[in-house]
């Protein structure tokens, strides 16, 4: 029976993972790398890594880490930050991630996609989506609107719509991320989650908003996502991936 | 000793670091002429088609051949398990390696209008007693990304089956000192480490 994912993702910046902090702004957290193995030994089934300040600062995404990462981890890892174009995902690729995410450029650049999936296959190719509650509109029929740089730039686009057409160009995967839930911690957006998870035949993974095992227990099952991802959670709230994997188990979930 | 065999099916930075973790430091190899003996690991991602003529371009297909009929283990994994079989309905119908009798099929998505092509992420596996699952439990998880599927001619080549799309499918094919794996055990966390250990230390 093919299982639902729990996925750790680590927000680098500089070379380190970091936490906000009300008035304080980012506090050291660890080295990616290092929390990764521990992440990936406590049962995490995949890691996403996104080199925050390489995307900010138009660099090539940390290619020392994920060569690092590739070494250290024996489950499937996703990098995303920093790539702009075709030669980075090979780099990337080569250094030893297993799948690139973009989000941002395969907006303005949606050839990316296409040009990702020929070189290297659709199932490297991951499509990072941000959707933003709008309300339902002729423009806008799912009612959320994609956004990119990290939230602060509109589209115009519909959230289904776009997810659609991703996966036809070649996107072998989608990890979508509420903007509106984002953070916040107090459950995942259903909504959006199911909706692209029933227009799309890639797998779908629910992003933002995780603050408890029941928030994934409902994204895998309501959200019918095929695996959610955890950021806070297992960082800084004190859960480990053992004891969301027992909750998820405990509610029928087929978990590794 | 471990050789790898480099055909240009996808790149082998994954498989070689998880020999690395085990202490074997493998051989990469991108011709036949090159090897120099060891057990053989026939990885490999993409289309069969291309696949098959990167194989026949290095001498792989005679070099696998001469091995496996000296007894010789080789690993397949992924397109390297689909490419040892006599023919693949990828690609038009591609020729195989016909190491093992039989075909490799796709998914038929009508089987499941649930189920998500490809194949992508942790599933199951229920072996038969082998020597590669040693210490690896039964319906032990391991990881998958593929769209196509082996189907051995004979049912003593199964050694592990797992459901997907509504198919009960050989995710473990072998046959003598040949074996090979649908998933990728070198991103199968410890199951997949445990399976290559095993791989290393089988007197076959």
């Amino acid at each position: 029976m093919l299982l639902k994912r729990l996925i750790v993702c680590l927000d680098v910046r500089n070379g380190r993972v970091t936490k906000g902090v009300k008035f304080k702004g980012n506090i050291d957290v660890g080295d990616p790398v290092e929390m990764a193995a521990r992440y990936c030994e406590e049962g995490a089934d995949e890691m996403v890594f996104y080199d925050i300040t390489a995307s900010a600062e138009h660099r090539r995404c940390d290619l020392e880490m994920v060569a690092r990462a590739a070494r250290a981890l024996t489950i499937p890892f996703t990098v995303g930050g920093g790539i702009r174009g075709v030669e980075d995902m090979r780099a990337a690729l080569l250094a030893g991630a297993d799948k690139v995410s973009l989000n941002s450029l395969a907006v303005e650049k949606p050839e990316i996609l296409a040009d990702g999936a020929r070189a290297f296959g659709r199932q490297c190719v991951v499509l990072g989506m941000d959707a933003k509650r709008v309300g339902v509109s002729a423009a806008i029929p799912s009612g959320y609107e994609v956004v990119i740089r990290g939230g602060r730039e509109p589209t115009g686009r519909d959230a289904v719509a776009w997810a659609k057409e991703a996966v036809a160009l070649g996107a072998g995967e989608i990890c979508l991320n509420a903007i509106d839930t984002d953070g916040v911690r107090e459950g995942y957006e259903l909504e959006i989650t199911r909706q692209v998870s029933e227009a799309v035949k890639v797998p779908v993974i629910a992003s933002g908003g995780a603050g408890a095992p029941q928030h994934l227990v409902e994204v895998l099952t309501a959200g019918k996502a095929d695996a959610a991802l955890v950021a806070s959670m297992v960082h800084t709230m004190g859960y480990t991936c053992q004891g969301i994997k027992q909750a998820l188990r405990a509610a029928a979930i087929p978990v590794r | 000793m471990v050789t790898i065999l480099d055909y240009g099916a996808g790149n082998l930075t994954s498989v070689c670091l998880a020999f690395e973790r085990l202490g074997v430091q493998p051989r990469v190899i991108t011709e036949a002429a090159q090897f120099g003996g060891g057990r053989l690991v026939f990885p490999g991602v993409g289309s069969a088609g291309s696949g098959m003529a990167g194989v026949r371009a290095r001498g792989f297909d005679a070099l696998l051949a001469q091995q496996v009929a000296r007894g010789v283990p080789v690993l397949g994994i992924c397109l390297g398990m689909q490419l040892l079989l006599d023919t693949s309905a990828e690609d038009g119908g591609t020729a195989g390696l016909g190491l093992i009798p039989g075909t490799c099929v796709g998914f038929e998505p009508a089987k499941d209008p649930e189920a998500k092509i490809p194949h992508m992420g942790w599933n199951t596996l229920d072996h038969m007693a082998h020597p590669l699952f040693a210490n690896i439990a039964q319906g032990e998880a391991f990881y998958f990304v593929h769209s196509y599927f082996a189907k051995p001619a004979r049912e003593a080549d199964i050694l592990g089956r797992t459901d997907y799309c509504g198919e009960r499918f050989a995710a473990v094919i072998g046959h003598g000192s040949l074996v090979a794996t649908q998933f990728h055990p070198e991103r199968s966390g410890r199951a997949g480490e445990q399976l290559l250990r095993n791989f290393l230390a089988w007197e076959a």
